[in-house]
């Protein structure tokens, strides 16, 4: 059985299937996420000290529990692996397999680097006793930011699948599998813009 | 998409990445060399924001095709903007109403 409009639009939406699919999930995931944030705004709002007191100390800003150059950095990976999903893409608009995995293998790697910072970040974290359950603070930096590390390790496992066994596809159906790829960074780039809200509010602010 | 664009659009496509990407690496050394100002918590908070806007709309236009999606796709994010921004709304003035705006040590 063929799946209906996966490569031509269809004709009352005007999109293939997939395209509808994945901007409704991400609407979903908008307000996964934007429920996270109205309840950091509402903890945050509600408090006299932010971050406040931790482990008996006070803390009058998150840049003295966060480290803001390791978040530039990873802002600066994150934004990167943005440009190589896409040109991931490009290049199979291009007719290019060869450059379409390059850059798709750049995207996986720049996320591995992402998680790997982020788990030395947590560990550093973790080695002064900065735990969840500490403080208000740290609740919600380590959910809000556990939730967006899972995301980019889904994101890996999707990507991965495409760089390997999925690209199959492209010898038999490849404006399918570039449609794929197209769907597979839509997702990328919005992980990537909860991030580039998620760094300013929790490390700058 | 896939089978309409030809290859030049696409190598046009490519030279307004780099110039965003060029553009989101700017944004956010600024955000993050503002913040080094300690500018006072309110004008820190809106600069924060509207760069942070930027970007996000900067990544979605451009990366994610916003610029030229079909309608169908609009319609469902004007909605869900409207439903984030309901969110935000009710979650603040749910902490006016029952804190009464009461601060927690």
């Amino acid at each position: 059985m063929d799946i209906p409009y996966t490569i031509k639009a269809r004709p009352d939406t005007g999109v293939y299937n997939a395209k509808l699919g994945i901007w409704l999930f991400l609407a979903s995931e908008v307000m996964l996420f934007g429920g996270l944030f109205s309840a950091y705004i509402f903890l945050r709002i509600g408090s006299a000290e932010w971050p406040g007191m931790i482990n008996g100390q006070m803390y009058k800003s998150a840049s003295e529990i966060l480290n803001i150059p390791i978040g530039t950095f990873n802002t600066l990976v994150l934004i990167s692996s943005s440009v190589t999903m896409v040109m991931s893409w490009a290049s199979l608009m291009m007719k290019d397999f060869k450059k379409y995995r390059l850059y798709l293998g750049l995207t996986i790697l720049l996320a591995f680097v992402f998680l790997i910072v982020k788990g030395f970040e947590y560990s550093e974290k973790f080695e002064h006793h900065f735990y969840p359950a500490k403080s208000t603070f740290l609740a919600i930096y380590f959910t809000l930011t556990g939730l967006h590390g899972l995301h980019v390790i889904g994101g890996i496992i999707v990507n991965a699948y495409f760089w390997g066994p999925g690209s199959k596809m492209w010898k038999t159906q490849p404006e399918r599998f570039t449609n794929r790829i197209e769907i597979a960074g839509l997702y990328w780039h919005f992980v990537d813009i909860v991030w580039i809200f998620l760094f300013p509010t929790i490390y700058l602010l | 998409m896939a089978g309409s664009a030809n290859i030049e659009e696409v190598k046009k496509h490519v030279r307004i990445y780099m110039i965003v990407f060029a553009s989101l690496a700017f944004l956010t050394i600024v955000t993050v060399a503002i913040a080094y100002l300690h500018l006072p918590i309110t004008w820190a908070l809106i600069i924060a924001l509207v760069i942070a806007t930027i970007k996000g709309t900067l990544v979605a236009s451009f990366f994610m095709h916003l610029v030229s999606e079909k309608k169908v796709i609009y319609s469902f994010l004007i909605l869900t903007v409207v439903f984030l921004i309901a969110l935000f709304i009710l979650t603040i003035s749910a902490f006016h109403d029952q804190a009464g705006g009461k601060l927690v040590p």
